[in-house]
């Protein structure tokens, strides 16, 4: 990168703070100053302090943190395996994702939680429902960039497994996965947001535990100070793992056309 | 492809998921999912009640307004930030970074800043909308060839010239597809507005189907959104398929 587009970056990265810190400076002064009121939103300032406060004292708070994350890593697994095993079966097969597609365009327009009766049904009210929940919202944005993914292999690469007389799974496991490793990454990220999305979501109308459930307890006793507290800690939670994944997907981008 | 080839790949998905529907049904019984033929059923039942229409009608304004908010907002954020580097640089890892947030765990915010009502729905769904057409339209705008933007300044176009003439022309079968994905994140974001928090709406005949456990008004209520959202799917993709056409042929 020249000097001018990295003087551009650091830029751009200086701007991006000042407008962070400064729609939290606004929204603080609003409600400190009474403009906003304090049953509608408290200052941010005190959302960081009530955060601290639960993670400190409240029983709760760990147990129920524990039990989001471990449901979360289960759908994400389920989610990202799944869909790559399911994307490669599309991809090879055209006929089937010709006929899929129209399914796969349109399944995130129609909220998945209509699903929950039949999940209940299947799956009994508990962790195991949770995890259904969030792996159906994950999967198909995982199935859909596999197949993507794999389309981008450059073709040259293929004609060399054959030449090299790789088999299906070495052609696989060597060639296709790492090729595609970057557009990947993408799908994961993708993954993750929406597994997040359903486990919460489901934990906010379902679960008899959960960070999601302490949000819907707390919305519902007018409890301000814990309900965003646990907001933000979901927000900062998936902006830095959204932020993570990012960095790794450019890295891997990176390293591939490096090579 | 042709028609009759595309027209039998269809008719495959709709067997295939009618087949697996069924399956399910045996497998899982009655009581967890209805059958196709019952849900048909009472899917047309619904379709001659007087009050799914009132509903349906009180979802339909929440959407369509929720749509005009995220369409019309998306594309003034996306051409204020796309149109210059700075602009863009500093604005979009935010924008993406407040797309992929859980837009979920704000809707006891919204509420309780709209209070209960249409207006909660509205921005409910807007705040779904609006992150990924504003996302497509500065990425459409990155995209736009140097060359034609060179064409602009050699003619002394003014900025709005320059935006009507140029660079709209040359974003638009992008910002079509951030439209297509912008309203169905707004009909998913009011159908969850009304699904917490609502005393109309078919998100709220759903819940209350829900609460009774009435599966076989789940299960049609939820047929005809799937059919609504993919047929309006259907109809947007051949949109740009048609703008992106037009467009190769220009070029």
């Amino acid at each position: 990168m020249d000097v001018a587009a990295q003087m551009i970056m650091t830029h751009a990265r200086w701007l991006q703070i000042i407008i962070v810190f400064g729609a939290l400076a606004t929204l603080e002064a609003l409600c400190r100053f009474g403009a906003v009121d304090r049953f509608t939103i408290i200052p941010p300032s005190e959302m960081l302090v009530a955060l601290g406060r639960l993670a400190a004292q409240a029983s709760w708070f760990w147990p129920d943190v524990g039990y989001t994350l471990v449901n979360l890593l289960a759908a994400v697994m389920i989610s990202v395996v799944g869909g790559c095993l399911f994307g490669h079966l599309v991809h090879a097969l055209p006929r089937l994702r010709r006929v899929l597609d129209p399914l796969f365009t349109s399944y995130y327009a129609v909220p998945t939680f209509v699903l929950y009766p039949l999940v209940i049904v299947v799956f009994h009210i508990g962790p195991l429902s949770l995890i259904v929940m969030g792996a159906l919202f994950g999967i198909v944005a995982m199935i859909v960039t596999t197949v993507t993914a794999f389309d981008r292999i450059p073709p040259v690469l293929m004609k060399f497994g054959r030449i090299s007389r790789l088999d299906p799974i070495r052609a696989t496991l060597l060639l296709k996965l790492p090729a595609a490793a970057p557009h990947l990454m993408t799908g994961v990220r993708l993954a993750v947001a929406y597994c997040v999305i359903g486990i919460i979501a489901s934990e906010f109308i379902l679960a008899t535990a959960g960070i999601g459930r302490r949000v819907a307890v707390a919305y519902n006793d007018f409890d301000n100070q814990t309900m965003y507290a646990l907001l933000v800690l979901i927000l900062g939670f998936s902006v830095a793992v959204n932020t993570l994944l990012g960095i790794a997907e450019r890295a891997l981008h990176r390293r591939w056309h490096q090579a | 492809m042709t028609r009759s080839e595309r027209l039998r790949d269809y008719a495959f998905l709709f067997v295939g998921l009618l087949l697996v529907w069924g399956l399910l049904n045996r497998w899982a019984g009655a009581e967890a999912l209805s059958s196709p033929s019952e849900t048909l059923r009472r899917a047309l039942e619904f379709l001659q009640d007087r009050q799914f229409w009132g509903h349906a009608e009180a979802t339909g304004i929440a959407f369509a307004y929720g749509c005009l908010i995220a369409l019309f907002g998306g594309l003034l954020i996306g051409v204020a930030l796309g149109a210059s580097r700075a602009a863009r640089d500093a604005g979009e890892p935010i924008l993406t970074a407040l797309y992929s947030i859980p837009k979920i765990t704000l809707y006891p915010v919204i509420l309780l800043i709209f209070g209960l009502g249409v207006s909660a729905k509205v921005a409910f769904g807007a705040l779904h909308g609006l992150f990924p057409v504003a996302l497509f339209t500065i990425g459409a705008l990155k995209n736009t060839s140097p060359v034609l933007i060179k064409t602009a300044l050699v003619l002394r176009l003014s900025a709005i010239e320059t935006a009507r003439t140029i660079l709209l022309p040359a974003a638009l079968p992008e910002i079509v597809t951030g439209m297509r994905i912008g309203f169905s994140s707004t009909l998913l974001g009011t159908l969850i507005g009304e699904l917490f928090a609502s005393d109309q709406g078919i998100g709220f005949l759903l819940i209350r189907a829900m609460d009774a456990n009435r599966v076989s008004d789940i299960m049609a209520l939820t047929l005809m959104l799937f059919a609504f959202a993919a047929a309006a799917n259907v109809l947007l993709l051949t949109l740009e398929h048609r703008i992106r056409g037009a467009d190769r042929v220009f070029q």
